[in-house]
């Protein structure tokens, strides 16, 4: 199995594996605070609209979805903080109507059978060199941004109200929080694919909120249990020849029923 | 000097009239509980003085400034704690929230502002949870975090929305007797419901229910002994039935 790790594409795999983990660890850690999980998954699967544009008027994939899941990222955020009670709805509008628009312009292309199954579901073993340059950029831009701007993303996601009392700008960081998840999805496409990405972005949360007592440590403790999963997983994908994107979830989900097993049995019999 | 002066205050939210021609004055170190009925407008009333609802007619006045210009001077504990509790929070930044935005460092927090946090935790007597996660404190607890991080501005008014609403009875009386601690040097305006541990500690009240009837009780709590409940019927007495 280490001879693989000669082979390039493999080491693009891993690299890419290793810094989509640390971005989505990250934004997952902000979307789950935020409760923002509806409105990734519907940025998400509206990102396909941008795919389908990509594909029919030859530009690069990464550049369609980006400027496709930035776009839904804006208009989910204006819808949410225009009218709270009947968001829900809107959202699921964007979510269909983005698939439809990617299915429609893919069906329109000519002679071209995109391989739909590798947005959906992920192909990690196809990373180009420039796919890593972006996955960094996105990578270093939101480290940037929670660190420098950590109270304030802290005040934001706590308590919205105080800190708009405080003088904080919550719409504008609200924004920026789910644009960068916009962009978080997009680099992931290619590790877990767009329907998988959801879970990517919430089971190594879930498990770092239990064991973390700041959003700083969740962000971290996310962050490297995303990490282990997804290499594991990518190892699993690798030897048995199956879709990584399938591979990462599922070992995710394993490793998640272990430690509400875990943590049902430690509060049982030691707490 | 009056802390806070409103004058010809008008509210309408949708054609309701929320709040209708609303005068008020309160003085410093005062201790004003307003009180009535649910959607008399006590809530709107708070929110106006802090800004989150835009005034429309009439005005507010913070040390004789417009309110939005002087909210650095008050400090303000919201309703509902128990929300967000599962959120990954340390107490201590919890408090630290209640700095005011400017001249802060590149990252993260100063010393001076640590301390400070600190400071108001021991105010309230809650210095020794500063590095628990909010969600492992109770009710009352959180409550004095949240007063810690309202002190946090050194405000000289206190605004408290029903600060016992979620808050076993001994923890009630702890808040409230923290609250005229506390009264000593601010001004405390608190919205709530209990009235009668309220009037206990109270110098005026404020009864709201689209119009506002002001009384000072200060006056008339001489008539009873100390220690002694106010039962509904001396508090009717005492307000008056008129405005109830």
């Amino acid at each position: 199995m280490f001879d693989a790790l000669h082979y390039e594409f493999i080491q693009n795999a891993i690299m890419a594996g290793i810094l989509v983990s640390i971005a989505a660890g990250i934004i997952g850690s902000l979307i789950v605070v935020n409760r923002m999980v509806f409105l990734a998954g519907g940025i998400a699967h509206t990102s396909y609209g941008g795919i389908g544009l990509a594909v029919y008027f030859g530009i690069p994939i990464f550049l369609g979805a980006s400027m496709f899941a930035v776009g839904a990222a804006l208009l989910i955020s204006f819808i949410t903080l225009k009218q709270k009670n009947r968001s829900d709805t809107f959202i699921g509008l964007i979510w269909a109507v983005g698939m439809a628009i990617g299915i429609l312009f893919v069906d329109m292309t000519p002679g071209y059978n995109v391989d739909l199954m590798s947005y959906l579901f992920g192909s990690i073993l196809a990373v180009s060199r420039e796919d890593l340059w972006f996955m960094l950029a996105l990578l270093i831009s939101i480290i940037i941004f929670v660190t420098f701007w950590y109270r304030d993303i802290l005040a934001v996601s706590y308590d919205s109200q105080y800190a708009l009392l405080r003088g904080v700008p919550v719409k504008l960081f609200y924004t920026l929080i789910l644009v960068f998840a916009a962009l978080t999805v997009v680099i992931a496409i290619k590790i877990v694919g767009l329907i998988l990405v959801i879970a990517l972005l919430t089971i190594p949360i879930y498990i770092a909120e239990k064991l973390s007592n700041s959003l700083y440590s969740m962000m971290f403790v996310s962050s490297i249990i995303s990490t282990v999963f997804t290499l594991v997983g990518l190892a699993i994908s690798y030897n048995f020849d199956i879709t990584s994107g399938a591979s990462i979830i599922l070992v995710s989900a394993f490793f998640l029923v272990l430690f509400l097993l875990f943590e049902k049995i430690r509060m049982k019999y030691f707490f | 000097m009056n802390v806070i002066d409103i004058e010809n205050l008008n509210f309408t939210y949708e054609k309701d009239v929320v709040l209708e021609n609303i005068n008020l004055h309160i003085k410093e170190k005062e201790f004003l509980a307003i009180i009535g009925p649910n959607g008399g407008g006590k809530s709107t009333l708070l929110k106006l003085i802090l800004g989150i609802e835009k005034i429309r007619s009439g005005s507010i006045k913070i040390f004789e400034k417009k309110a939005s210009k002087n909210l650095t001077s008050v400090g303000y504990v919201p309703q509902n704690t128990n929300v967000n509790t599962d959120f990954p929070i340390k107490v201590i930044e919890v408090v630290m929230m209640g700095h005011v935005g400017h001249k802060r460092p590149l990252i993260g927090y100063k010393k001076e502002e640590l301390e400070c946090a600190l400071d108001s935790l021991k105010q309230v007597g809650m210095e020794k949870y500063s590095e628990k996660k909010i969600g492992s404190l109770s009710g009352g607890q959180r409550q004095r975090v949240m007063i810690a991080r309202a002190l946090c501005s050194h405000p000289k008014i206190l605004l408290l929305d029903e600060p016992t609403s979620n808050i076993d009875a001994i923890g009630q009386k702890d808040i409230y007797k923290l609250l005229k601690k506390l009264n000593k040097h601010i001004t405390i305006v608190v919205v709530s419901h209990d009235l009668s541990i309220i009037l206990e500690y109270a110098s005026s009240v404020l009864h709201v229910n689209k119009k506002a009837a002001f009384h000072d009780i200060h006056q008339k709590r001489k008539f009873f002994t100390k220690g002694e409940h106010f039962c509904e019927v001396e508090l009717l007495q005492m307000i008056g039935n008129n405005n109830v």
